[in-house]
Parts: structure tokens; C-alpha cells; sequence
């Protein structure tokens, strides 16, 4: 029996759109998992207050806390760094072999196993510059995994502007920098506020490079110092999940939740900021 | 612009709370740092909270990893106080001396290891030689013990755990830690105490081990017993305090020098009644009478 | 005075953009540093291929044979389940789907995209272990399907969009043409524009794979973490990322197993450098 071409592809196309349901799908379920069974642990204690009776009740504010300073001190180093960097690869940058090696660079960087990162983190930050176990060594291991990010989202945002702004900018006078400074960067300037958001919301959930370079099990105050350990998010829950015993699972889905909200809404903000710059580009 | 203003003001605030950190932050005389074991770690937490609450000058900081972790925090000078529930190895003392490090050891609590299994699995005891048996894989079968016709699902502390560094020395290789037998291949190397329980108690093959405080009714210890007829022995906090139980093992704290101040304070109030009371309600085991 | 501003500022520009190829070199110096001191004591074949992983023993075993075929099966497993799907998915949302679909559907899997390993892996062991278990009747549901499942999941995003970019990315005279030439739009698809896109797909193919080696938490929580040479994908097993971040607790700075895990370091980092680097150069190849 020979399927007319039409049928075929009315059947592959269903297939199709039920592999893309398949995918969509978890993540519906994952949310409404942990709304369901976190959200009765949610509520302003629980997000203000510090972890009593070894960690079975109490709140979890300081590992957001935590998290919050990490993600400050990561974004404060790599955004700079990302940007310089894809200034230079936009802007200077000749099509020759060592910025194809730069290139590979940032690729190989993005593709770095994150437990490797808690490697090197130990070895230069912890060891090797004497920081310890500190809020500093966690966020310079954080922020050279955020680099890549922060670096490609750059490069695009930056390639974006029309080449006669630039243009008419040198014509008029303007020397180079200035032009990158005045013209090009505060235009590109959306695209990166992306990238740095995407950025920091991948540097919020990771646990692998803080395992070695900070992360605390308990602090019984915030730290003072940036050469203090932390509490942090991800780590809390995988302490919560594993580590202590007879814990209720609304404070461990309750944790969770406030994690991938958390996540999510910096998502979400980035989605909407990228689309609304899609929406607003005047050229 | 409003952006250009938040995103400046918000880094203004951080820049100014670095510098204020490194500038004043001091490693203030009533702070403790303890690191270690991740089967004290609650126990640590929970004194320090209550010694927290009678001291408000003091500040105490946990962290976990494992008693290796709390060991080489001491040697490296990087922490006050490493709980393990282990002994610091010879070469372990021996570069704590080398960096300037005299590593004094405190006795502060008692842990009795339970060998768990399903609640429905007909084993009641096992004796030592069968549980070396079963975990270093010579036994894999639960009907050589006295059990159902089924394969043994084997699960253990990872290796990071003094739980399983003491397990392996005093049960696998009966005392002699520096035995030949080995956890075998087959056995599943779980991250947690809590993660054994949920694994025993949905299978009725399988056994673990873990610290006495960890056992909850969905899951059911097994009397011991050291030798071939001897008596068969059930974990409990009594049999544990009177040593008739016989897989007991000391958690220990360990100094870099002689405690002094705070540390000392802390050290006393562990060794206190109020202190081996936590104990009792961590479901730790007190050290009884003599410590 | 200007001038000397800018040439500083532009100095410095130049300086960062080398800082990428700095910190790459950093981390293999780090890497290498710790992890070949461990070849004083034992000799590579032994590392490589030795069939036990016992750092504990009198004297330690250190053979990651295991621990590199446990990633291996996981991985495998993982793409085996992944392309597919993600193939399927960017297919739709690049050439099926409405454009209102594709935006909803883009959006959604960059929110796959974003849910931290840790939740994957905590919503694994609460849910999908049992789950694996009871459906297989397996002693426990910790096995390298279940490493595998999540994985894939995590895995498709990436895939899912460097091949939606290589799908759009073919000239849409192709595709105008196979139409004119009166072929249907799906034989269009996987007759025409797969194969146009094909390099960008091999692309994202490995990406994703570089990925998924690279995971830790989630199988460390998931896979059971037994060190046996894999002979069933239904059986527990232990990655080599699992085995650096359980073990790095126990381990005395400069002992011999401190050692070896960073050798275990160094080896993922030579594997997912190696794939990057073919993946780039299969995209770039394409881009000519």
C-alpha cells in the first residue's frame, strides 16, 4: 500500500510536534512538582530567617544570601572582562590566526565540565593565591565560567549596530574609542544587559566549581568579608536533599522552588528584554 | 539612562563592601571555625546553636566534606576545630607537625553503625565475618545468610565519608586497616546517610550502613555479632553506652594546638551534660560515665 | 593627552581579548600540575585501563577504566535519547511550527535550558528513580538509564538550538527550489535542508554530548556511583565527574588520591576540549 506523499508528511509533522511536546513538557511538570509540593513552605520566614534545629525548620536566608553576593562578585568580574573582550573581537580584532584561536578559546571555556572549574578553582584561587575557602575564590571560579556567556552574547549585541553608525561617527571626527565608547556601546548596550542576565542566572544554579572554593553546610551569620565561606543555594539543597536526615520535603521542594523561580524570572526578564529590543531596533 | 544609574549604584555598594571587608574585617577572637565529618556535621550545627545562644559574642561556622575535609582544613591551619569520625591517620599527624600543627584529640561523642535492611527481609543477625562477606562481595546471595533466594543489593557510604573509611577498617577488614579486603565493585556508593535510607526502605534486597541516628522505622537494623556464636546484639543508645554493641566508634574533635579561649569554652561545653544531652537528642550516643 | 588615554585604553582592550586564551591555558597548567604528579606513583596504562578504582586500598588502586566506560554508557545513553528528540523538536520549531508556536516553544526550551543541574537532579531521585525502578523491576532505580534520562533532558536545549540556528541558516533558495520542483515540504526537509544544515547538526550533536560528559551533580545523585565495568545500561554505574566531586572530601592535599582526581580532571578536560574543538571546526567549515 503506498502512502501518498501528503500522508507522509502529515504523519511526520505530528511526530514532530509530539517530540516538541515531549521536550516542553518537563518543564511544566518540574514547575508545577515543585509548586505543588514547595509552596506551602514558602513564606516570609522562611525567605528572611536562618536555618534552626539543624537545618529542619528555620528559613533559608542565607543561602540566598549567599547566592546573591556570588552572583554580584561573578557578574562584577566577568562583565568587564566579557566585554573588553568582545570589544576586541568586534571591533580590533583582524581575521587572523590568533583570533581563531581566541575563538576556540571562549568554546573551549564554554564547554568546560563544571566540576573541572571546582578543580581550578581550588588549585589557583583556594591554593595558590591563598584566598581559602572565600566568597573571593567562588566568584573569580564563577566568573570565568560566566565569561563565555557574557562574551558571545556580547559579540552579537555589539555586531548588531549598523556599520554606519560607526561610519558616520569616524567621519565626523571621532576617534575609534570614543566611537566604541559613545556610539556603538550604549546601542549594544540592551543585548549585553541580556547576556549578562542569562549569565548570572546559569552562575545562581551551580553547585560543582562552589563545592571546593566556598560553599558552607552552616554559617551561623552572614559572612563579614568577602574572605568569609558562604551558604548558597544550589549547595543548600543538594545539603537538604542528601546530607541532613528527617528533613520534610516541603523545605526541600520549598528550597528547590525559590531556586528555579529564582532562575526563571531572570529568564523570563531576559526573554522579554531581547524581545522587546527585537521589536524596538530602529534600523 | 535609569539603568546606567541602578547598574552604577549597585556596583558603588558592592566595590564599598569589599573594601570594607578587607579593610576591617578581622578574624575576630570569638569565632570558630569546624570542619569535617558529614555525620557530625548536624551534631556540630546543634551545639553550636545552643552554645551560640548562651555565648551571643561567639560565631560559629560547620562546614562538611567529609572528616578528610575537616583533617586537611587542620593541617592547613584553615579551620579551629576538624570534627571526624575517624582517627587522623600517622602521615595525617604528620604533616599537621610539619606545618606547626599539634593535633589534640577529643573523644565528644559515640556513633553505633547500624547494618540496615528491609523491613520485610526475614535476617535478623548477621555476625561480622558475614557482613565482611557480603560487602567485600564473597557473599552475594541472601540465602548463604540465611535469607531469601535473591542477589544482595549492596550500598555504602562514599568514599569522602569517615563513615565508610571506618567501615571498611574495622568491619570489611576486622580491625586491621591495613587489610587486603575492598568494598567490591559492585557496591553502590551513595552521596548520604539519608540517601541509604531511601534506598533500603523501597528495596527488599538490599543492606547499608549507617550512623545509629539515621535509622528510621521504614527501615530495620540487624542484631551483631562479633564472633561466629557470640551474643547478637541489636544497636540501641544502652548497648552502645555499656559496649555490648559491637560496632561503636568514637567522633572525635581534633585541635591544632592546645584549646585556649573560645575553643576551650566550646570544647567544655560539648563535654558538658548540656552538651552530651544534644547528643542524646541527635540520636548520637552520650559518652557515658568515663568518657 | 587624549591620545595617550586611548592608546592606553585600547592596550588593555587588546590585553583582555588574549584573556581568554590565558585562562584556557590556566586551567590546563592547574590541571596538569596536580594531576601528572600522580604519574610518579603509578604508570599511565595502569590509570587508563586498570579495571579497579580503589583509592583506599593498601596499596591504592587508581584505574578509572570503570569510572571513564560509566561515563561513557551514560553519555551514549543520554544522546541516544537526545538527538532524536531534539532533531525532531528543532525541526518543528524551524520549518512546522506557527510563529507565535515558535516563540512559545523557543522560550521553553531556553527554561529547560535553565533549570540548574542540582533541581534535575533532586526531581530524579524523588521521581524518576522510583519510577525506573518499578518499571524495569530493578533492585534500585539508581542506574545509568535513569543518569541517562535526566541527562538527555539537559542536553536537548543545547542541541535544540545550534541546530534550529543551522536549520535556519540554509539559504531559503533551497528550499524554494525542492518546493518548485513540486517535492512536499516534509520531503524538503529531510531530503534538502538536513542535509544542508548537516554540519551545524553534527555541531550541535557533539556540544551537546561535551555537555553531558561534563555533568556532575545530577548522576552523582542518580547513577548509584558503583565502580564496576558497565555490562547493562539498568545497573548502577560511576562517572568519572561523580567520582571528583564525592571523593575530594576524603582526600589529603597533596596525598596520592588528591593526585588522581585531578588526573580524572585532566582527562575530562583533554575529552571536552577534544570535542569542542571538532565541533568548532565542523561549524566553521559549514560557514564557508
Amino acid at each position: 500500500m503506498k502512502i501518498k506523499p501528503q500522508m507522509k508528511q502529515k504523519i511526520a509533522f505530528i511526530l514532530l510536534g509530539l517530540a516538541a511536546i515531549l521536550v516542553i513538557v518537563p518543564v511544566v511538570l518540574i514547575l508545577a512538582i515543585l509548586i505543588k509540593r514547595g509552596l506551602p513552605a514558602i513564606n516570609w520566614q522562611f525567605l528572611t530567617e536562618m536555618p534552626r534545629m539543624g537545618m529542619r525548620a528555620g528559613g533559608i536566608f542565607p543561602a540566598i544570601m549567599g547566592t546573591f553576593c556570588l552572583v554580584i562578585g561573578a557578574i562584577g568580574v566577568a562583565l568587564p572582562l566579557g566585554v573588553l573582550t568582545a570589544i576586541y573581537l568586534v571591533e580590533y580584532a583582524k581575521k587572523n590566526w590568533w583570533t581563531r584561536m581566541i575563538e576556540i578559546a571562549i568554546v573551549n571555556l564554554a564547554g568546560v565540565p563544571s566540576v573541572v572549574y571546582g578543580l581550578f578553582g581550588l588549585g589557583l584561587f583556594v591554593i595558590f593565591f591563598q584566598f581559602g575557602s572565600s566568597i573571593l575564590a567562588g566568584s573569580l571560579t564563577l566568573a570565568i565560567m560566566e565569561l563565555p556567556v557574557i562574551i558571545t552574547s556580547s559579540k552579537e549585541a555589539l555586531m548588531s549596530v549598523p556599520r554606519s553608525f560607526r561610519e558616520a561617527s569616524l567621519a565626523l571626527g571621532v576617534s575609534k574609542w570614543q566611537t566604541i565608547r559613545y556610539v556603538v556601546l550604549p546601542n549594544a548596550l540592551p543585548g549585553i544587559l541580556t547576556g549578562s542576565i542569562l549569565g548570572i542566572s546559569r552562575t545562581a544554579g551551580e553547585t560543582a566549581p562552589i563545592l571546593f572554593t566556598v560553599a558552607a553546610f552552616y554559617l551561623p551569620r552572614l559572612p563579614k568579608s568577602i574572605l568569609d565561606q558562604c551558604m548558597a543555594l544550589p549547595y543548600h539543597l543538594y545539603v537538604l536533599s542528601t546530607q541532613v536526615p528527617n528533613v520534610k520535603p516541603a523545605l526541600q521542594y520549598g528550597t528547590a522552588l525559590v531556586l528555579v523561580g529564582m532562575v526563571f524570572l531572570l529568564n523570563i526578564v531576559a526573554i522579554i528584554v531581547r524581545a522587546h529590543i527585537r521589536s524596538k531596533k530602529q534600523w | 539612562m535609569k539603568t546606567k544609574h541602578l547598574l552604577s549604584g549597585i556596583l558603588v555598594v558592592a566595590v564599598l563592601f569589599c573594601i570594607n571587608s578587607l579593610v576591617f574585617a578581622k578574624e575576630s577572637e570569638n569565632s570558630i571555625q569546624i570542619k569535617g565529618s558529614d555525620t557530625m556535621v548536624n551534631l556540630g550545627q546543634a551545639w553550636a546553636e545552643e552554645f551560640m545562644i548562651e555565648n551571643p559574642q561567639t560565631s560559629i561556622a560547620v562546614t562538611g566534606g567529609g572528616s578528610g575535609t575537616g583533617i586537611a582544613a587542620l593541617i592547613n591551619g584553615t579551620c579551629d576545630i576538624a570534627e571526624t569520625s575517624r582517627e587522623m591517620k600517622p602521615q595525617e599527624l604528620e604533616l599537621a607537625k610539619k606545618n606547626g600543627h599539634n593535633a589534640r584529640e577529643f573523644k565528644v561523642a559515640i556513633d553505633a553503625l547500624a547494618v540496615v535492611v528491609h523491613p520485610s527481609n526475614p535476617v535478623k543477625q548477621l555476625t561480622f565475618d558475614q557482613i565482611s562477606g557480603i560487602f567485600t562481595g564473597k557473599i552475594t546471595n541472601w540465602n548463604e545468610v540465611g535469607g531469601n533466594d535473591q542477589k544482595i543489593l549492596v550500598l555504602s557510604r562514599d568514599r569522602n565519608s569517615g563513615t565508610h573509611v571506618y567501615f571498611l577498617e574495622h568491619i570489611l577488614r576486622k580491625g586491621n586497616d591495613k587489610g587486603p579486603e575492598q568494598f567490591a565493585p559492585e557496591v553502590l556508593m551513595l552521596p548520604s546517610s539519608q540517601a541509604i535510607i531511601d534506598e533500603v526502605s523501597q528495596s527488599q534486597s538490599a543492606i547499608g550502613y549507617l550512623g545509629l541516628g539515621y535509622v528510621s522505622p521504614a527501615v530495620k537494623a540487624v542484631a551483631i555479632s562479633k564472633a561466629g556464636g557470640g551474643p547478637f546484639v541489636l544497636p540501641s543508645l544502652d548497648t552502645a553506652m555499656n559496649k555490648t554493641y559491637p560496632v561503636a566508634r568514637p567522633l572525635l574533635f581534633y585541635t591544632g594546638r592546645d584549646p585556649q579561649g573560645t575553643v576551650k569554652n566550646f570544647i567544655g561545653f560539648v563535654l558538658s551534660e548540656k552538651g552530651q544531652e544534644i547528643v542524646r537528642t541527635m540520636d548520637f550516643v552520650p559518652l557515658g560515665d568515663k568518657a | 593627552m587624549r591620545k595617550i588615554r586611548e592608546f592606553f585604553i585600547e592596550k588593555i582592550i587588546l590585553l583582555n581579548g588574549f584573556a581568554c586564551i590565558l585562562f584556557v591555558i590556566l586551567i590546563f597548567y592547574f590541571l596538569a600540575k596536580d594531576g601528572l604528579a600522580l604519574f610518579k606513583f603509578i604508570t599511565i596504562q595502569d590509570f587508563l585501563f586498570g579495571t579497579l578504582w580503589n583509592p583506599l586500598a593498601e596499596p591504592p588502586q587508581f584505574g578509572i577504566l570503570p569510572l571513564f566506560l560509566g561515563s561513557l554508557v551514560v553519555t551514549l545513553g543520554a544522546t541516544i535519547i537526545a538527538v532524536p528528540l531534539g532533531m525532531a523538536c528543532a525541526i518543528f520549531i524551524g520549518e512546522i511550527a506557527p510563529r507565535w508556536m515558535r516563540e512559545v516553544l523557543k522560550a521553553g526550551v531556553e527554561l529547560l535550558a535553565a533549570i540548574p543541574s542540582i533541581v534535575i537532579g533532586f526531581i530524579g531521585m524523588t521521581m524518576l528513580s522510583p519510577i525506573v525502578k518499578n518499571l524495569f523491576h530493578l533492585p534500585t532505580g539508581l542506574t545509568a538509564l535513569t543518569g541517562s534520562l535526566a541527562l538527555a533532558f539537559m542536553a536537548i536545549p543545547t542541541m535544540v538550538s545550534i541546530m534550529e540556528d543551522s536549520i535556519s541558516a540554509v539559504p531559503r533558495s533551497y528550499k524554494e527550489g525542492s518546493l518548485a520542483l513540486g517535492a512536499t515540504h516534509w520531503q524538503t526537509i529531510y531530503r534538502v535542508i538536513i542535509p544542508a544544515a548537516s554540519s551545524g547538526i553534527i555541531a550541535a550533536i557533539m556540544l551537546g554530548i561535551g555537555r553531558v560528559i561534563g555533568e556532575t551533580m545530577a548522576v552523582m545523585m542518580l547513577t548509584g556511583n558503583a565502580s564496576v565495568l558497565p555490562k547493562t545500561i539498568l545497573a548502577p554505574v560511576r562517572t568519572m565527574t561523580a567520582t571528583v566531586a564525592a571523593e575530594m572530601g576524603e582526600t589529603v592535599r597533596g596525598s596520592e588520591h588528591y593526585f588522581a582526581l585531578f588526573a580524572i580532571g585532566l582527562v575530562l578536560f583533554g575529552i571536552t576540549f577534544l570535542i569542542n574543538f571538532v565541533a568548532d571546526m565542523a561549524r566553521h567549515r559549514k560557514k564557508k
